[in-house]
């Protein structure tokens, strides 16, 4: 059996009082939601997976390689947040291709790279643009475009699509569903929307109060009744 | 519709008060000068003294500037990427403690680091170095300047720094950019927006600095416009060479603040929250940025450190029997209290005479003063008060005694020199507040005292104990009104400060400076300290 994408054993994170606990395996190529309500420590999850967050205790393996003192930029991840992906001064061109050389210095070929990244999110001929002047969709694009030309196993977005209003939620969760099968990546998103998940994901981890309450596929996530705090989150307390 | 019918009348009143006071008394000052001018030849003589004296004032403020704004980007991005640094809160606080200082507190804590006895001259001799750097001169006016205006900039620039999107550090950390990256296509951008506004800003504090060059420059090849004003007045007494330099002195403020207006305002000082910022470029440089931030602690806190230890060795005992030193005590607090009442009270018309103008039914006169009263808001900044006295001392001469009326003159002065800070801590309470609270009130009927009393007074109550702080300190730091009219009868704190300097009684001078300087602090640093919430990070926000 080959190494799962993600493997986390007994990481532990604290935050003064609170204390996170993740334990979970996540195989190659799979889409997975993060679910769960505010503050259960989804983002964090994602910060321990990113090396932005550096685990009290327990180990973080991707690919079967301990990710222990690796700085964010040598781990095979890349990360979208809701927002700010994108420097506000820098063309669209310039902010992907800073996924190709992190100082920006880029040949004919990073150029056509680029090129081709933003045909790819379907946003052809905008390299000059900058991103006061794009649509909050549009710039989520880019981001992804950028996370394209990474070329990085993993992908880990962070609510992606709260900013976006809902034709455009389902174009983008349409869009990262093609790119996902043409990748073969590991994806991970963080969603507060039961329809995100049934558009693209086939597991759900579900998170409450600093560990993972639930890790199972879809239908069965979609389907649950119990425990409460998944029925809430499906909108089916209170009836 | 924000205030009822008695309120408008009252407000148009004061209004018409304010805005008259303030022009008599500024257009008194520059009627009398007018009419010396026209008694004057000049000659190539007095146009070669007075192009050197020019061409010093800028170039001093220039370099001045420079070395401020320069240093100030180390300092600034050092304190922005080591979020966890020892002490970084208080360095912080450091940095707002010469704002608060007087001038001449200030210039006496450089000297006894930089001075002739100070540690950098003893340091050197240690190394063996013969040389001594001396602090008189254009070397200690711009050691002054940036003792006040780089601490200035570095927060401003901090600030700007600190409202880049935290995404983007998180981002470039997933990226890889390296601190020259990071430097060239995250932080330059966001500095150099703000650069201009900062540079513009100490560059005409600098311009206009009269009291860190009085006590440090002072010779005749280290002279601003503001200075010779008061050396031809006072030493030379040669009102007519006065008259030119405030005049020319008039013509380079009305130069900078044109040409400030085009660079626009400086940033804002604001905070953003929201997510907590986390760097992840600090790690390898948390050396050369603590040696950065060591070196910029030690030139902040040296001479404020060397005010205090020699203020503290100063006969107390005999400081408090002295009877000048009460004088100067009880007439320096009466005029810092007086200036800030009347501060306020000039302030007040300035703030909310133009929210009157704004309604559909405003008279002309109302709506004239609208517009007018703003612009009486920042008047000194265009007729620096050296000119304003310069003008007042030259027609009071004519009175006879100039020392009678110097309280007075004095007062108003102080006054006119906090406005526009005042004006800028009210205007944006009060208009915020107003947007709140006004309809309610006048639908309500509380109106007029009650008003004030009920509903101003408890939400602006922080906004007016501010503004009037600071208009205190200002008045009680301020050496340069006082100065002109210095005379026997009329001694400030600052004044005698002064005076003991000038005459080598330096165990007295430090005594008195950190009175003083306790004093300044008291007033301002509460309400500058209390600013800052303290950052934590959270977990998923």
């Amino acid at each position: 059996m080959p190494d799962p994408a993600i493997r986390l054993e007994d990481v532990s994170v604290r935050f003064g009082e609170k204390r996170l606990a993740f334990d979970c395996a996540i195989p190659a190529g799979s889409a997975v939601a993060v679910a769960g309500p505010s503050g259960a420590g989804k983002s964090t999850l994602f910060n321990v997976i990113a090396g932005f967050e550096k685990p009290a205790s327990g180990s973080v393996t991707l690919f079967g390689e301990d990710m222990a003192g690796r700085d964010p930029a040598d781990r095979p991840v890349s990360i979208v947040f809701q927002d700010n992906n994108l420097f506000a001064h820098l063309s669209a061109a310039d902010n992907i291709g800073l996924g190709i050389d992190p100082g920006l210095r880029l040949d004919a070929a990073g150029r056509r790279r680029v090129s081709d990244a933003l045909a790819r999110v379907g946003l052809a001929g905008y390299e000059k643009r900058l991103p006061g002047s794009l649509s909050g969709g549009e710039r989520q694009r880019v981001a992804l475009a950028r996370a394209l030309v990474r070329r990085r196993p993993i992908l880990l977005l962070d609510e992606p699509f709260a900013a976006l209003d809902p034709a455009m939620r389902a174009d983008m969760a349409g869009l990262l569903a093609e790119l996902h099968a043409e990748t073969k990546s590991t994806l991970l998103f963080i969603t507060h929307q039961p329809e995100d998940i049934g558009r693209l994901a086939g597991r759900v981890l579900f998170l409450e109060a600093g560990r993972i309450l639930l890790d199972a596929a879809v239908e069965d996530f979609l389907s649950r009744l119990d425990p409460p705090a998944i029925a809430k989150f499906l909108g089916r307390s209170g009836s | 519709m924000l205030f009822a019918r008695a309120e408008r009348r009252m407000l148009d009143i004061a209004g018409g008060l304010a805005l008259g006071g303030v022009v008599v008394f500024v257009g008194a000052a520059i009627a009398v000068l007018l009419g010396h001018a026209g008694a004057s030849g000049g000659g190539p003589l007095l146009d070669a003294y007075i192009g050197r004296v020019a061409r010093f004032t800028l170039v001093q403020a220039a370099l001045s500037t420079l070395l401020s704004v320069v240093l100030a980007i180390p300092v600034a991005r050092a304190l922005a990427r080591q979020r966890g640094f020892p002490g970084r809160v208080w360095i912080i606080r450091l940095s707002v403690v010469p704002l608060g200082l007087p001038a001449l507190v200030a210039a006496l804590g450089v000297i006894e680091i930089w001075g002739r006895q100070g540690v950098v001259n003893d340091l050197l001799r240690l190394a063996g170095l013969q040389n001594s750097v001396s602090v008189y001169g254009l070397a200690g006016i711009l050691i002054a300047h940036v003792f006040f205006n780089l601490p200035l900039a570095a927060r401003f620039l901090l600030a700007a720094l600190d409202r880049i999107p935290p995404e983007y550090w998180l981002s470039s950390a997933n990226l890889g950019m390296g601190g020259g990256a990071v430097f060239r296509l995250i932080e330059w951008p966001v500095i150099r927006r703000v650069l201009p506004g900062i540079a513009g800003l100490v560059f005409m504090l600098c311009a206009t600095s009269f009291t860190i060059v009085l006590t440090l420059g002072g010779g005749p090849a280290a002279t601003t416009i503001e200075v010779a004003i008061y050396q031809a007045l006072r030493f030379d007494f040669d009102p007519e060479r006065a008259v030119l330099l405030a005049f020319l002195q008039i013509a380079v403020t009305a130069a900078l603040l044109w040409l400030l207006s085009l660079f626009g305002r400086p940033p804002e000082e604001g905070m953003t929250a929201g997510r907590a910022i986390r760097r992840f470029d600090g790690r390898r440089r948390r050396l050369s940025d603590g040696l950065v931030l060591l070196l910029f602690t030690l030139f902040t806190a040296a001479p404020l450190a060397a005010t205090l230890v020699s203020g503290l060795a100063a006969d107390f005992g005999r400081l408090a029997a002295d009877p000048m030193l009460h004088r100067a005590l009880a007439t320096s607090l009466a005029i810092s209290l007086a200036s800030a009442v009347l501060s306020i009270a000039i302030a007040l018309p300035v703030v909310l005479v133009p929210r009157l103008a704004e309604s559909g039914d405003a008279g002309a006169a109302t709506r004239l003063m609208g517009g007018a009263l703003p612009a009486v808001g920042s008047l000194i900044l265009l007729v620096p008060p050296v000119v304003v006295a310069t003008g007042w001392f030259l027609m009071l001469r004519v009175l006879g005694e100039t020392g009678r009326f110097a309280p007075f003159v004095v007062t108003a002065l102080n006054a006119l020199m906090a406005l526009p800070f005042v004006v800028r801590v009210l205007e944006p309470a009060y208009r915020t507040h107003l947007s709140r609270t006004a309809r309610l009130a006048l639908s309500l009927g509380v109106t007029g005292w009650r008003r004030f009393l009920h509903i101003d007074w408890p939400a602006l109550k922080r906004p007016f104990l501010t503004a009037f702080a600071f208009a205190m300190a200002l008045s009680l730091g301020d050496l340069g009104a006082v100065a002109i009219f210095g005379a026997e009868g009329f001694v400030t704190l600052p004044w005698l400060l002064y005076s003991r300097m000038a005459s080598y009684r330096t165990a007295d001078a430090a005594g008195i400076a950190l009175i003083l300087g306790v004093l300044c602090l008291l007033l301002t640093l509460p309400s500058t300290a209390a600013e800052r919430p303290t950052e934590r990070p959270r977990p998923d926000a």
